[in-house]
């Protein structure tokens, strides 16, 4: 049976300031669902919110896996529950190489008990497996000599969201603007790569703008966000209108969030 | 977890226990000869007697000690106020030999070093080993063919007997007893330490290791190192300390001088492991000739509180002088480390790294002296000095120090003060990394710079220690 993110009337606010006002959403194992919405309406927050980070604070609804309450976990373990977030913008971790972090963050994800200072995964099949799935997404074998996201260019660093994707294999995937400032090659090796990634065993969000990414990872759901709400869904067809026309018509069908949105810039 | 993929399968097999792991102790009822507390000549003619010096040594140990007790505390560093020496024992010896081999020393010293891994280390890596247990070094070898080519790598009280000529010409040259308080304390009462001599051109391809263990309660430590590289020649020396945890004070107060002639090579590394009731206030110095070169590696983890500054004089042109420090300072601790540089001559250069990490209430300075003399033209230094503060608790200074006599010269001088990103533990977490793992991984990887000029086994050390220092305590 295939697992189910479930998130419910999820309400979250930034020091104070109400941001997510009540999303509904349900993805299963093997389904692609794109996100979409205009800039700050609250994707990055809901994105961020279902990895755990510490800053934003949960005013109502849940997030549950297969039944579990996500909330009451820290992004370790829900790493290792089989979430994972590719970042907007990937931090740089100057002096830790990548292959470093990368054996240590598979042998986590992959053995979910393991504890500080416990065996990490053999490094001869590490070795391997790294180097294989490298050359799928065209990163040349260097990089793993390289500090995290240290120097890398904009497209290195989402490519490099990719791989950790490829190597961590997680049940549900929430990948964040991975094509914005990437030029057309970097966006259909991205694209690709998430295509081969993608199958039965991994739901996936995508947040993006553009229809490149969705090109080759046809969405089944298209949910539009507005002011902090989803606030339609549809399927493929509807990103491909959104794309062509904007948010114009959208707003028009949702004047009270249209309404909410305008106010939410104007104090900005 | 910085370091390169093949070390890190070695990584795999160390599963860290407990805080400090060097806390353990053995019974002392066996010790050959244990002075009573306290500091007065007495003492000090006694250490000379046991060990036979002659006159002259116990002329300069008596001298010393009147400096000492006529200088003042440094008023600056860390609460140095704090140490009784009258409550010190100033020398133990718990073996009557220094054995050549491992199975000849006494069952309980053996054991720790065999827990301290050094027997293993001297069998894979080493060229040549100097164990030292409170007073005395215990233990020494030396490969044979350095020997063959007449290197020395002796305990100072050896080559004080064995080579009196070549020893009273650099002993307490480089760092005289007036130099400070706890240099000449050291000259009082000195005993056990490093003494090494490479020849002409000879280059020494592995370390050679020395380590210092101090077992008692208030006991104190005063080795003296004496190192002479002669012109073309190169080596590596290694040390290392542990000691066990007490609730009340020991003095760990050494004294090293080092002489690097024309054209040599010389890389002195030290991994500090204190336990958390140690005092550790050590004298460097260094003097480099024309076109040679010398490095300080120096790595500071544990004590109470430690003051040292390895020093390096470039007394002819061609000098290089470089110091690497890393210092943790964690909960109950004062790292006060750093370095200190002498241009003496034109065309001479200076490069410092420093990397500091506070952590749970610790306090870590950096404390710095570039100094240029008149004449010294066309000096080049570079100084950069960067911390990390892990909370909110801990602290971190820098003192950073310039005279400059000349002014054809370029010195530069960068500082950062850098907190632990939450966005970058979030990042690392989100991949499954514990908190204490995350933490862990951003202190390696500040450190990473240093660390990776460190040869393989060091470097893995150096990041277990460290790993050891973050483990379970965050969060
Ligand atoms: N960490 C934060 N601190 C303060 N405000 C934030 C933070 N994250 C998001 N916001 C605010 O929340 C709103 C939604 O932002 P975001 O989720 O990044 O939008 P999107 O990804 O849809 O462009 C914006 O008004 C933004 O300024
Ligand atoms: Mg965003």
């Amino acid at each position: 049976m295939s697992a189910i993110l479930k998130i419910s009337d999820l309400r979250v606010a930034v020091d104070g300031k109400p941001i997510l006002k009540g999303v509904n959403l349900e993805i299963r194992q093997g389904e692609i669902h794109a996100l979409m919405g205009p800039n700050g309406c609250g994707k990055s927050t809901l994105a961020y919110v279902v990895a755990g980070h510490p800053k934003y604070e949960i005013t109502g609804g849940t997030i549950e896996l297969d039944g579990i309450n996500v909330l009451e976990l820290d992004p370790c373990q829900r790493a290792r529950l089989g979430l994972f977030l590719a970042f907007q913008y990937p931090v740089t971790i100057p002096g830790v190489k990548v292959s470093d972090f990368l054996r240590h963050a598979v042998s986590n994800v992959r053995n979910p008990e393991r504890k500080e200072g416990e065996g990490l995964i053999p490094m001869k099949d590490f070795r391997k497996e790294l180097k294989d799935r490298m050359s799928e997404i065209d990163i040349d074998s260097e990089f793993a000599r390289r500090y995290l996201n240290d120097g890398f260019s904009g497209g290195e660093k989402k490519r490099m969201e990719i791989l950790q994707l490829s190597l961590l294999r997680p049940r549900f995937a929430i990948l964040d603007e991975t094509d914005s400032g990437l030029d057309s090659d970097a966006v259909r090796a991205v694209s690709e790569g998430i295509n081969k990634l993608h199958g039965p065993h991994m739901g996936v969000l995508i947040i993006t703008h553009h229809e490149r990414l969705l090109e080759f990872n046809k969405p089944s759901f298209t949910h539009v966000m507005l002011a902090g709400k989803i606030v339609e869904t549809g399927d493929a067809s509807l990103a491909h209108d959104l794309h062509a026309n904007g948010y114009a018509a959208v707003r028009e069908r949702h004047p009270a969030e249209a309404a909410e949105e305008q106010a939410v810039t104007v104090k900005a | 977890m910085s370091t390169d993929l093949a070390v890190q399968e070695r990584e795999d097999q160390d599963v860290g226990v407990g805080d400090y792991q060097f806390g353990f102790h053995d019974p002392t009822d066996k010790y050959v000869f244990k002075s009573r507390r306290g500091l007065d000549r007495e003492i000090v003619y006694q250490i000379s007697e046991m060990k036979k010096e002659p006159k002259w040594m116990r002329d300069f140990r008596i001298s010393s000690l009147e400096t000492f007790f006529q200088k003042p505390m440094p008023s600056w560093g860390g609460a140095v106020e704090e140490i009784d020496f009258q409550n010190i024992f100033y020398y133990m010896k718990a073996a009557a030999n220094l054995e050549k081999s491992w199975e000849d020393v006494p069952e309980d010293i053996r054991k720790t070093y065999d827990r301290l891994g050094i027997p293993e280390a001297e069998k894979k890596y080493l060229a040549g080993v100097k164990a030292q247990y409170e007073s005395e070094v215990i233990y020494g070898s030396l490969q044979e063919d350095l020997a063959k080519q007449g290197v020395l790598f002796t305990d100072t009280d050896s080559a004080l007997r064995d080579h009196p000529d070549l020893f009273r010409e650099y002993f307490g040259k480089i760092i005289p007893p007036n130099d400070n308080k706890f240099a000449a304390l050291n000259s009082a009462v000195w005993s056990g330490g490093s003494f090494i001599y490479v020849p002409p051109g000879v280059k020494i391809e592995f370390p050679l290791q020395a380590y210092f263990r101090i077992n008692s309660e208030n006991m104190g430590q005063f080795e003296r190192t004496l190192i002479i590289v002669d012109e073309g020649a190169s080596a590596h020396y290694v040390e290392g300390c542990t000691a066990p945890t007490y609730s009340s004070e020991s003095l760990h107060s050494a004294v090293v001088e080092i002489v690097v002639k024309r054209g040599g090579r010389f890389r002195y590394t030290t991994i500090q492991n204190w336990s958390n009731n140690v005092y550790n206030l050590v004298t460097k110095r260094a003097m480099a000739y024309g076109d040679s070169l010398m490095e300080w590696v120096d790595g500071n983890l544990g004590s109470k509180l430690t003051m040292k500054y390895p020093s390096i004089y470039l007394m002819e042109p061609g000098a290089r002088g470089e110091t690497l420090s890393i210092a943790f300072a964690n909960n109950g601790q004062h790292q006060d480390a750093g370095a200190k540089m002498v241009h003496c001559a034109p065309n001479t250069s200076s490069r410092v790294v420093s990397k500091s990490i506070s952590k749970g209430g610790g306090r870590a300075s950096y404390r710095g002296l570039v100094k240029v003399e008149k004449g010294a033209t066309n000096c080049k230094s570079n100084v950069v000095c960067d911390a990390l503060i892990l909370d909110s608790k801990s602290r971190s200074d820098t003192y950073p120090y310039i005279e400059a006599e000349d002014d054809q010269i370029s010195l530069e001088h960068e500082a950062s003060v850098s907190k632990i990103g939450e966005e970058q533990l979030f990042y690392l977490m989100s991949r499954g990394m514990t908190e204490a793992e995350a933490s862990a991984m951003i202190v390696t990887g500040f450190i990473e710079p240093l660390v990776k000029e460190l040869p393989m086994e060091y470097a893995v050390e150096m990041n277990r220690l460290i790993e050891l220092q973050m483990e379970g305590s965050v969060g």
